[in-house]
This record gives structure tokens, sequence and C-alpha cells, in this order.
């Protein structure tokens, strides 16, 4: 129980490890340990943030989907508006052409009417021509009618 | 063990001789033979040293594989110690030195580990040894003199070396001779000044030595009972033990921490 070499041997062995304690185990540890409290606090920060961005695009979103929803209205109504426009376009349309293809018919009914009469009238002059030789009997020069024939027929 | 033979008083007295080797006639002392300083005791540098590098190797294992990841349990554990040290040091102690944090941390955990030896029954390791031929075994490197001023010597030299590196040779002399009673009683300053660093080693290093030993002595006295007795008596011993090695360390690392921060501060 007294003094001797070992309290040398002792204070070698402390000097030993607490070099090798500050070379080699306090900094890696201790950098290790600062490393994540700041990663700790950047996730926190961050997670933070995440959320106000989250809630900014949510009433991001409801503004747009509100503006969405009043244009949709908007065009729906426009349609509404330009279909009832092209209906009654369309009405007018055809209404005009049903007068325009009326028109037309009655044209040309008028002009077969007129086409007809004259045949009519043709069939009359040669049928008066074919009684009127057969009443006389005898050779008509037609040559020397023809001028009067003409003339009557225009009176016709 | 004390029933083969041994007296009580000579289990208890080989229990508490150490495993000496004088250096200067190179051989091993037995018995009463008695050595000058040039004896070492083998079994407190050699677990002192084993117990040191239990402490080295964990922390390094733990210090290579530090990722500020999800650290693993034995990164955990030393991340506590580290903690747990460095808010100590940080309380206490409000300059900058790189040293004083992992000094304290070897402190902490060397004196525990050593203090722990003491858990270990008395009588098992020295009772292998001898299996060996070994004949004396002291397992507890607190109950060694040595060990405990070992480390408050240390301490004191970086008390003075730390005082005379911040305050400058001139300013430490000056605080030694005219504090607290001013110049006029030179003499008094130093002669209190003396006294005032004597009793930090002294101190420092009966207060781990004496719990300890006790502590030992007391394991010693509890193996020499009948077996059913030494449970019963050894086991509350025991578990009151753990409080005193955790304290002790404890103690022994903050007093440490105080008396390093002094040393960088002016009177």
């Amino acid at each position: 129980m007294n003094f001797n070499a070992t309290l040398i041997g002792q204070m070698i062995t402390f000097g030993l490890l607490v070099l090798f304690t500050m070379k080699y185990v306090w900094p890696p540890i201790i950098q290790a340990m600062q490393d994540r409290q700041k990663r700790i606090a950047d996730g926190l920060a961050s997670a933070e943030r995440g959320v106000r961005e989250q809630e900014l695009a949510k009433a991001k979103a409801a503004q747009m989907l509100k503006e969405s929803k009043q244009q949709a209205a908007e065009i729906v109504a426009q349609a509404h508006k330009r279909a009832n426009e092209i209906i009654e376009q369309s009405k007018q349309e055809a209404r005009v052409e049903g007068d325009r293809q009326l028109a037309a018919a009655k044209a040309e009914i008028e002009q077969e009417v007129n086409r007809a009469r004259e045949q009519l009238r043709n069939q009359v002059v040669s049928l008066a021509i074919t009684g009127a030789s057969k009443v006389l009997k005898r050779e008509v020069d037609e040559a020397a009618n023809a001028a009067m024939l003409d003339d009557l027929v225009a009176q016709l | 063990m004390s029933e083969t033979g041994h007296s009580a008083t000579g289990y208890i007295v080989h229990h508490l001789t150490n495993l000496r080797f004088d250096l200067t006639r190179m051989h091993f002392l037995h018995g009463e033979e008695s050595g000058g300083f040039g004896v070492i005791h083998l079994d407190t540098l050699l677990f002192a040293a084993a117990l040191g590098g239990l402490f080295l190797w964990l922390f390094i294992k733990a210090a290579r594989n530090a990722t500020s990841d999800v650290p693993g349990p034995l990164q955990n554990f030393c991340e506590i110690m580290v903690e747990f040290v460095d808010t100590q040091v940080k309380d206490s102690f409000h300059g900058r030195n790189p040293v004083i944090a992992p000094l304290s941390l070897t402190i902490f955990i060397w004196v525990f580990l050593w203090n722990t030896m003491d858990l270990v029954p008395v009588d098992l390791l020295p009772a292998i040894a001898g299996a060996f031929g070994v004949p004396y075994l002291r397992t507890v490197p607190s109950t060694d003199l040595n060990s405990t001023f070992g480390l408050s010597i240390s301490v004191l030299l970086l008390i003075y070396y730390y005082s005379i590196k911040v305050k400058g040779p001139v300013h430490f002399s000056m605080e030694i001779l005219t504090h607290p009673f001013g110049k006029w009683l030179m003499p008094f300053n130093l002669l209190l000044r003396i006294v005032e660093d004597l009793a930090k080693p002294i101190s420092l290093g009966l207060r781990l030595f004496g719990n300890l030993y006790a502590g030992e002595l007391i394991f010693i006295l509890i193996a020499l009972l009948p077996w059913w007795l030494q449970f019963v008596l050894g086991w509350p011993w025991a578990v009151f033990h753990i409080l005193v090695i955790t304290l002790q360390a404890f103690i022994f690392m903050v007093l440490t921490i105080v008396y390093l921060s002094m040393a960088h501060e002016d009177h």
C-alpha cells in the first residue's frame, strides 16, 4: 500500500487514453450528433414549410375550381344562346328556301302550261288545217295559204 | 475459500496484496517483502490498461461507424455518455478548450470501469489466476492508491499547465503571491495556495480510493461469512455499490472539470 512506479505507469496510461479519446472518439461522435441535430432541425423546418405550401396550394386549388366552374357556366349559357340563334337562323333560311323553291315550282308550272298551250295551239292549227282541207276536199296550196295561216296562228 | 487453512487475517491480507514486481532487482516480491519506488503493481497496471482498452475499443468502434442517421445501440450508448459529459463540461466550464471534454469522458468511463471491477466476486479472478500460478491478484485498480493518485496528480499537472498557459507565468505568479490577502501578506498567500493545491489531488485521490477500498474490504469480509449469509449481505451491498461506483466516477469527473475551469478563470 505504498507509492511506487505504478503511479507513473498509470499516469502514462491515462495520458494515452486521453490522447486517443481526443483524437479518435470525441470528434466523430460529436460531429455525428451535431449533424443529426442539424438534420432534425432542417427536417422540422421543411415539414413546416411543406404544411404552409400545402395550405397555399389548397387555397389556390379552391380558387381555381371556383373560377373554372364559373367559366363552365358561362360557356354553357353562351352555348345555349348560340344554339337558339342557330335554330332561329335555320328556321329563317328554311323559310326563305321554301319560298324560293315554291317560286321556282310555280315558274316551272307556268312554263309547262305555256309550253302545253303552245303545243295545243299548234295541234289545233294542224287539226284545223286538216279539218279545213277535208271540208274543202281539195288541194290547198299550203304555200299560198301559209301567210294567212301564220296570221291565224298568231291570233289564237 | 476461508475454510481452506487460511486464517481470516491471512485471507484479507492476501486479498489486499498486489502482484508486485521489483524493476530494480527484476523479480517478484512475496509476502511481507517490501520494495522501493522501483516496484510496479502488475495487476493494477494490467487491469487498468485492459479496462482502458475496453473503453477505447467500444468508443472508437462507435466513433468509426458514427452516422447522423438512425444510430445503432452502441452508438446510442456512446452518444448518451458523450452528451452527458458534454453537458457537465458546458455547465461548469465556459472557456474554449478541446481537451477538457474528452479528458472528462476518459476519466468518467475509465474510473467507472475500474470501480465496476469491484462487483466481480472477490475470489473469482484471484482463484483463476492462482490456478495459473499467479500468487497475488487485486482486480480493482481504484483500490490502489497509485491509480487514484496517478489520476489526481495528472489533473493537478493539467491545472498548472492551463493556469500558466492561460494567464501567463507572470500573472499566475502574481496570483499565487497576492491572493487572497493582498501583496503585504505574501508568505501567507503562498502558504495558503500550497495547502489549497495540495488539497486538490489528495482529496480527489483519497476520496475515490477510500470509497472503493472500503467497499472491497466489506466484500472480502462478506466472503468470510458462511455461504448462506454471503448472499443475504453480499447482494444488498453490491446493489448499494452500483450507486457508489457511478457516483465516485461522476464526482471525480465533475471535480476535475471544476478545478480545470478554475485554472482558466481569473480570481
